[in-house]
This record gives C-alpha cells, sequence and structure tokens, in this order.
C-alpha cells in the first residue's frame, strides 16, 4: 500500500520539515507520492518531485488551497486518501490544523507527532510534554499522522525525478476566508531545521537584551529561541516558542540562557545533541539536562562568550 | 448567542508524571487532578465573550467519568452558567469526544464552541479539528484573539512563522491558544454559586455514540534519560569544551 505526504511549502519551495516526512513516509514501506496544494504552486510541486524516494506528486492547483486552510484542503486529503493505507503530514501548526479534520471526516483516529515507527500500524509518540512515551497500535484502514520532523532525518532534497500529475478536490467550501499574516522576518536559520539554537528566558529581563543573544548567534549561524516565560512577558513574538507547545527542536547544540527549565520547555529541546545552560540559579532545572553548564550572571556570561568565540 | 465549551480532566499541570512499573500508562491514583490550562482559558474567553455583551450562556461540557463533574463546577465557578457531564468509564480518544460533543452541540445549537487547542495529558491537539470536520463548521484553531460580529468571527491564530488572521461564518469552532488570556481564579462567593447551578448528565448510548477507542496503547515507558553533564567555570571553557570536547561549533 502507498503512503501519501502532505507536502508543506511556500508555493515556491518545499519546507524543510517536509524532508523529514518523507523519510518518516518510506520508513513505513510502499510508495511515497507527495500531495503539493497551494495556488500557483507547480514550483514546489517540481521542487517535491526532486526528493529522492518520491515515486510520484500529486499536484492540486487551486486558489482555494492558497492558504492552507484547513476547511478546504481537508475534503482534498480526505478524498485522496482512499487511494493510500497512510496519510502524513510534518506535526507543524500546518499540519496539525488540516490533519485531525481530515481523519474526522474520514471517520478515523488521528496519531499526533509520532516520533518512532514500530511497524506500519505501531508508532511511537510522547505524552505528557515528553515525559512518557507510548506506543499505540491503529486498527483503522487509513492511518492519519503527524510526524515529529527532529526525530527523522530529511530525505536528500535532490535525486529523484518524479512524474507530477495534477489532482482536484472539492475547492472552496466558502466556510472560511483568509485575511491576512504577520510573518516574522529574519535573516537566521529557521528555528525547527537550524544546526544550533540559542534561546533567551525570563532571565533576559527585555526584548532589548535579546540583541546580546543575537551577537552570539551571529558568530555561531544559530537561529534564536525562547522560553514561554519570554514570550508571555513580550520579549519576542510567539513563533520564537521552544516548548510543549510551541515548536520541537532538535539541533546539534542548544543554547538555554536565562531559562529556568520548566517542563513545558524541556518537552522542546531536550532532544538536541549538546544543550548548554547559562544561568546564574545553579538550583535551575536546566542544568539537568545540560551537558555543559554555566552557572554566572548572564549579562556578563554572553559578551564574554561571543569574546571567546572570536579567538 | 450561546457557547458552549468543552472541558478536560487532566493530572494537574504542576504535578511531575510517573509511569507506571507495569508500562500500562502513567500513575493517577492520588495524584491532583486539575482543569485542563487550555481549557481554562477556553472557559476565559467565553465569559468574557459574555461580559462584552456579545453572548448570552455558556454551557461548558466534559465527558469521562463521575470526577469530571468537579471540573464541569470549577468551570461554572469561573462563570459558566450550567454544565453537561456526559458519563463513561471508557478511555475517551480525540474522535470519540469530538463525536460526543457534536451530538450536546446538535442540542444546544450553540454560536460558537470552545476548546483549548491540546490537553497536556496526552498531547493530541486534535478535538477541536475533528469536531469542525463532523459539524461541517470552519474552525479557528491556535487562537490568540477573537473577534464575533455580524455572524462572523475573526479569529488571529499563532501559527509557526508568526500570526495569520482568518475570517469564519459562524457557527464555528475555536481552538484556544495560550495567549488567547489569562484565566481569572474562581472567588470563593462564586464556588459557592456554582455549587447551585446545574448540570446534566448524559450517556454516550443517549447521544447516540459509540466511545470505543480505535487505537491500543501497546505500553508507556519513561523516555530515555540524558546523562549528568559538566559545570564549566568561564564562557572560555565553555568555547574549549564545544570546539575540542563535544565538537559541535
Amino acid at each position: 500500500m502507498a503512503v501519501l505526504v502532505l507536502a508543506e511549502h511556500d508555493n515556491k519551495e518545499i519546507k524543510p520539515a517536509t524532508l523529514n516526512t518523507v523519510t518518516a513516509a518510506a520508513r513505513i514501506g510502499g510508495d511515497v507520492a507527495v500531495l503539493v496544494a497551494g495556488a500557483g504552486c507547480r514550483p514546489a510541486a517540481e521542487a517535491a518531485a526532486r526528493i529522492a524516494g518520491v515515486a510520484r506528486v500529486l499536484l492540486a492547483d487551486d486558489p482555494a488551497y492558497g492558504h492552507g486552510l484547513a476547511e478546504n484542503l481537508a475534503p482534498l486529503v480526505a478524498k485522496l486518501a482512499a487511494g493510500f493505507g497512510h496519510v502524513l503530514a510534518p506535526a507543524t501548526s500546518a499540519g496539525k490544523n488540516v490533519m485531525p479534520r481530515a481523519a474526522a471526516l474520514l471517520d478515523v483516529a488521528q496519531i499526533s507527532d509520532i516520533s518512532g515507527i514500530e511497524s506500519p500500524d505501531t508508532f511511537v509518540r510522547s505524552i505528557y510534554a515528553g515525559n512518557a512515551l507510548a506506543t499505540v497500535q491503529s486498527s483503522d484502514a487509513i492511518k492519519i499522522l503527524t510526524v515529529r520532523a527532529t526525530a527523522f532525518d530529511p530525505a536528500p532534497a535532490e535525486g529523484g525525478s518524479a512524474p507530477i500529475e495534477a489532482v482536484t478536490g472539492p475547492g472552496d467550501g466558502g466556510l472560511s476566508r483568509f485575511v491576512g499574516q504577520e510573518l516574522s522576518r529574519s535573516e537566521r536559520p529557521e528555528l525547527t531545521s537550524a544546526r544550533i539554537v540559542i534561546s533567551g528566558g525570563r532571565g533576559m529581563q527585555s526584548g532589548e537584551n535579546f540583541k546580546l543573544l543575537e551577537t552570539v548567534a551571529d558568530k555561531l549561524g544559530a537561529a534564536i529561541g525562547a522560553s514561554r516565560a519570554a514570550v508571555d512577558a513580550g520579549f519576542v513574538p510567539n513563533d520564537y516558542q521552544v516548548g510543549q507547545t510551541g515548536k520541537i527542536v532538535a539541533p546539534e547544540l542548544y543554547v538555554a540562557v536565562g531559562i529556568s527549565g520548566a517542563i513545558q520547555h524541556l518537552a522542546g529541546m531536550k532532544d538536541s545533541k549538546v544543550i548548554v545552560a547559562i544561568n546564574k540559579d545553579e538550583e535551575a532545572p536546566i542544568f539537568q539536562v545540560a551537558d555543559y553548564g554555566l552557572v554566572a550572571d548572564l549579562f556578563q556570561a554572553i559578551p564574554e562568550l561571543a569574546a571567546a568565540l572570536d579567538k | 448567542m450561546k457557547l458552549l465549551v468543552a472541558v478536560k480532566r487532566v493530572i494537574d499541570a504542576n504535578v511531575k508524571v510517573r509511569v507506571k512499573a507495569d508500562g500500562s500508562g502513567v500513575e493517577t491514583a492520588n495524584v491532583k487532578m486539575a482543569m485542563n490550562p487550555f481549557c481554562e482559558i477556553a472557559v476565559e474567553e467565553a465569559i468574557r465573550l459574555k461580559e462584552a455583551g456579545k453572548a448570552t450562556e455558556i454551557v461548558a461540557v466534559s465527558a469521562g467519568p463521575a470526577a469530571c463533574q468537579e471540573t464541569i463546577r470549577t468551570a461554572l465557578a469561573m462563570g459558566a452558567d450550567r454544565g453537561i457531564h456526559i458519563a463513561t468509564d471508557v478511555e475517551l480518544q480525540p474522535l470519540a469526544v469530538a463525536k460526543l460533543l457534536k451530538a450536546v452541540v446538535d442540542k444546544e445549537q450553540p454560536g460558537l464552541v470552545i476548546l483549548g487547542k491540546q490537553a497536556i495529558d496526552d498531547d493530541c491537539n486534535q478535538t477541536g479539528q475533528m469536531l469542525a470536520a463532523l459539524l461541517g463548521w470552519p474552525q479557528g484553531t491556535f487562537a490568540s484573539k477573537l473577534a464575533p460580529a455580524d455572524g462572523r468571527v475573526t479569529v488571529t491564530r499563532e501559527v509557526d512563522g508568526g500570526l495569520e488572521t482568518v475570517e469564519l461564518k459562524m457557527p464555528a469552532v475555536i481552538t484556544a491558544d495560550l495567549r488567547l488570556n489569562e484565566p481569572r481564579y474562581a472567588s470563593l462567593p462564586n464556588i459557592m454559586k456554582a455549587k447551585k447551578k446545574p448540570i446534566e448528565s448524559l450517556t454516550p448510548a443517549q447521544l447516540g455514540v459509540d466511545p470505543a477507542p480505535r487505537l491500543k496503547t501497546l505500553r508507556v515507558v519513561e523516555p530515555p534519560k540524558r546523562k549528568s553533564g559538566v559545570k564549566v567555570k568561564s564562557a572560555a571553557e565553555l568555547v574549549d569544551k564545544l570546539r575540542n570536547e563535544a565538537k559541535v561549533i
């Protein structure tokens, strides 16, 4: 039975989490098809066709799918799902929005944020903010899954030459309308796919002080993240949040600055390869997961760190 | 306009959960339970809409064992007007809850259903989307701002890249994100008053829903522990370790 992956894209390019999801799909077994649904999204479909291991690309090019509205997209996914044993999407805000809706239309369960595949019907996922791992088995005919991108290596973006087939769905159901968006612009790497992440917490004391982290991030080529406390305090926008309900990251190096290490934050970063904690409170729980801990006032330590990186 | 709010009873967010030795789940006996924090935000938003004159009645619904009535009482103490308890001891998964809620929505005909975006026990983040699908209603998930007017609701959503705004035809389903509001604490007089507010009790059978789970949990284990690290004395030593020991920079 073939596996369908719902691609995340901006109509031009495929978002990195799609590549990890293709790897998860290949691990389930069977041909991997990728659905690119959008408006004017042929360039993204062509990029999807070049992903190594993709057998075919389904292109649904319709203004109704331009902004990923779940009301329009879920019926398309549900319609196409009939030809597949599994449908996967990255566990991003877009995937989490549309996949449960598609599952309910099919009267099947959805399995969220899987981090392991034991067999085509058995999956591992974290529960209780990562404090426990559950292995669950599905008895439904079609398995609808969202995939934790950090748990699977990305498939090579080049190397494939899959055919592209046009598909159509029910189109615009008229229930919802995209009004606008305010997206954070940054020259830095994207948080969930960055090799190095440096995050600030309540200890940063202000949004202005995040500039300190920027100097270090520039030297390391790192993305900048934040704890929920820093976002709630208005230091940085919501899309910086790393944690149970924010973004899940697992970079090579995660540097936590002025972050105490609440369980919700640890849930979002504890699979990082190397963790560094800088905090003036030596009792802070973050030190329990840190490979390297520096007990210091961050306002002194961060400029010193920047200087040491120059040497 | 009537508002329906779904509330879930979960292990209190401040409790450190322990995995049972036999791998069957997490320890819930003698553990403090509370309303799921995202559900509190949903209840608060409903109350604010009522206080702003945009809603007339708030119905709080919970499904599960008898103890869920305590969670409904918490919603009533915050300011909901009445409760509906769907009594069952079956393990409820999101699709079953969505079907139960749909049956209640069909009876109650609310203008908006507000839920938390996810529960902090199973971390599923599904029920609102599934309910919207079953009803054929639009969905405003991960909402950080809500403005209903003239049969439509404008919803600002927290998405991976920042914020997105959508306009939905009402009736609609909303799921609350962290920054939609800060929930109030129930005052003592309101807790007393809540004891007199009505809670209707229904069963899945009365609602015509089969709540049987679709997923079987084979085992629950603790995640692998990280080995303890070392403390460094200075930023210079840290950089040295990262370069020469961990080799990540």
